[in-house]
């Protein structure tokens, strides 16, 4: 079976920091996969990647067969036109730790941008369609609201619901729920667990391991730029085979 | 006097006790002393050798209100070239491409770095560089004729305009958070969409007060066209005086006008600004 998301070989460098190391990893299409690990490991950078918002030195990323952001011909690469770019990154959502809904958008108009801007959708459809989205991550009471007037975990799952109205073929969350206050984390944690078994394809860097073990398939657990292990939530969770992956959950359970 | 009652704990209980209205002594005396200095420049202007009833026939003389229509009109007409230029000059100077963002260097570079007057001369004079203007093979014109005042004025006052917009524009496309740009890329917009839904209009928010602040000035930067022959309110006022020498009534018959078209602005600015303050929550 082909996967949805290959990722081969990638390397990453931030001038000295070398960000990721030939990294491969695949993502199946339904699966939730993990990215645990300290910060500075590379995971967050490596889902960057993935939406081309950081663009990798070397190395390839395929999503559903294609390759993201060049072309290739005679034996060389050519970067993509930025409209190119911009119609590959409509294959995956994004959801940002700091949330980055619009301010001067309603929760409403936040889900709809996408939809009727970009994809050229008509408004009536794409807000009966963005009503549905927002009550299924229970928010259809605040579509009129400004972020401002929304806790941090109605802003993000209001950021989950834009992510899905694109239609995307995988959602990328970077640390969904690391700035938000811990009473607000089960509500975001919630509509995720509900994402993934309505069976959407999600990567998700995370530091929540209680969730990771309940509802991904698959973790891998990154350190200085490299995958250390990967494999069924429950054996690297519970039975880690590498000393560093056993270190990194002693010292996150505490 | 009453006592206060004392509390179990043997603190007084001033839970009854109003707080008094302080006298503010000094503020007082300080508007008192205003008041006089003002009273004594008032008293001083009454008494000089200014003739106020020329400066109430003139007020609304239909020569100086053609000028300060056409002062409004330039001012508005020369803003409006000014932001667009800014705008665009502006997102040139983040542009990752290197030769749009020398190209708005030189630009700021060069309009800013010469004397506004300078450049109004230039501009009224340029037939003295190219005496006919044109498209090769299409269209041609002697650059007298095409270069009126107006149009001098226009070019001269917009194009030194945008010079200066263009920077409070750069400020503003930066104050806007870069997860701003990197949310707008994740749901497939390019940059050109990304600046004009999502970056632009927060970016206004920011920069509509100093924009407003360089209106002001443009507004009155407006009285320079009088050099090259642009009728607009200043001029009018000198046409008058050259005539019939009441030179400081006519003056102060052009002050009076400026002062007004200002001060009907910065409400204006205050209903903008409300405008794009939309979804941002502002502790009181």
């Amino acid at each position: 079976m082909r996967p949805l998301v290959a990722i081969r070989q990638v390397s990453k460098r931030f001038g000295e920091f070398q960000a990721l190391k030939q990294v491969s990893l695949d993502v199946f299409e339904g699966e939730v996969v993990c990215l645990i690990g300290q910060s500075g490991s590379g995971k967050t950078t490596l889902l960057r990647c993935v939406n081309q918002l950081t663009s990798a030195d070397s190395g390839g990323i395929w999503l559903d067969g294609e390759l993201l952001g060049f072309r290739e011909q005679d034996g060389r690469l050519h970067r993509l036109s930025e409209r190119e770019i911009a119609r590959q990154r409509l294959a995956c959502g994004m959801v940002f730790q700091r949330f980055n809904l619009f301010p001067h958008m309603t929760a409403l108009e936040n889900v709809i941008e996408g939809p009727v801007q970009v994809q050229r959708r008509a408004v009536a459809e794409a807000k009966d369609e963005a009503m549905a989205l927002l009550r299924r991550v229970g928010l259809a009471d605040k579509a009129g609201s400004y972020p401002s007037q929304l806790s941090g975990g109605q802003q993000q799952r209001v950021a989950i619901a834009r992510a899905l109205a694109m239609k995307p073929k995988l959602v990328l969350f970077d640390e969904p729920t690391s700035a938000l206050d811990p009473e607000l984390v089960g509500e975001v944690l919630g509509v995720m667990r509900e994402l993934a078994t309505s069976g959407m394809t999600m990567l998700v860097v995370t530091h929540e391991l209680g969730f990771a073990r309940e509802v991904a398939d698959r973790v891998v657990y990154m350190d200085q730029g490299v995958i250390v292990e990967s494999g069924p939530a429950g054996e690297v969770l519970r039975a880690p085979r590498e000393a560093r992956t056993k270190a990194f959950l002693a010292a996150e359970v505490g | 006097m009453s006592r206060s009652e004392t509390l179990a704990d043997g603190f007084p209980d001033l839970s009854g006790h109003k707080i008094a209205r302080e006298a503010y002594w000094g503020r007082w005396l300080t508007a008192a002393i205003i008041v006089v200095i003002l009273l004594a420049i008032g008293r001083a202007f009454a008494r000089g050798q200014i003739e106020w009833v020329f400066v109430e026939r003139f007020i609304t003389a239909p020569v100086i209100l053609r000028g300060i229509v056409n002062t409004m009109i330039m001012a508005a007409a020369a803003m409006a070239l000014g932001i667009a230029l800014g705008v665009v000059v502006a997102i040139m100077r983040l542009s990752p491409n290197p030769v749009l963002r020398s190209v708005a260097g030189g630009y700021t570079w060069l309009f800013r770095g010469t004397p506004l007057i300078l450049q109004l001369l230039l501009w009224f004079n340029l037939a003295l560089v190219f005496p006919t203007i044109g498209i090769p093979g299409l269209w041609s014109a002697r650059a007298v004729d095409v270069m009126t005042p107006f149009l001098a004025a226009l070019l001269g006052l917009g194009i030194n305009q945008g010079a200066y917009t263009s920077e409070v524009m750069r400020a503003g496309l930066l104050s806007v958070d870069i997860g701003q740009y990197e949310a707008a890329q994740a749901i497939g917009m390019n940059r050109l969409q990304a600046l004009r839904r999502i970056i632009l209009p927060q970016a206004m928010r920011v920069v509509i007060p100093p924009l407003g602040n360089e209106f002001i000035g443009l507004v009155k930067a407006t009285s320079l066209a009088s050099v090259i022959q642009y009728p607009e309110v200043l001029h009018s006022a000198e046409n008058i005086y050259y005539a019939n020498s009441r030179v400081i009534e006519l003056l102060i018959v052009a002050g009076l006008w400026y002062l007004l078209v200002v001060s009907i602005l910065t409400p204006l600015q205050m209903l903008l600004e409300r405008r794009f303050a939309r979804g941002i929550a502002r502790g009181r």
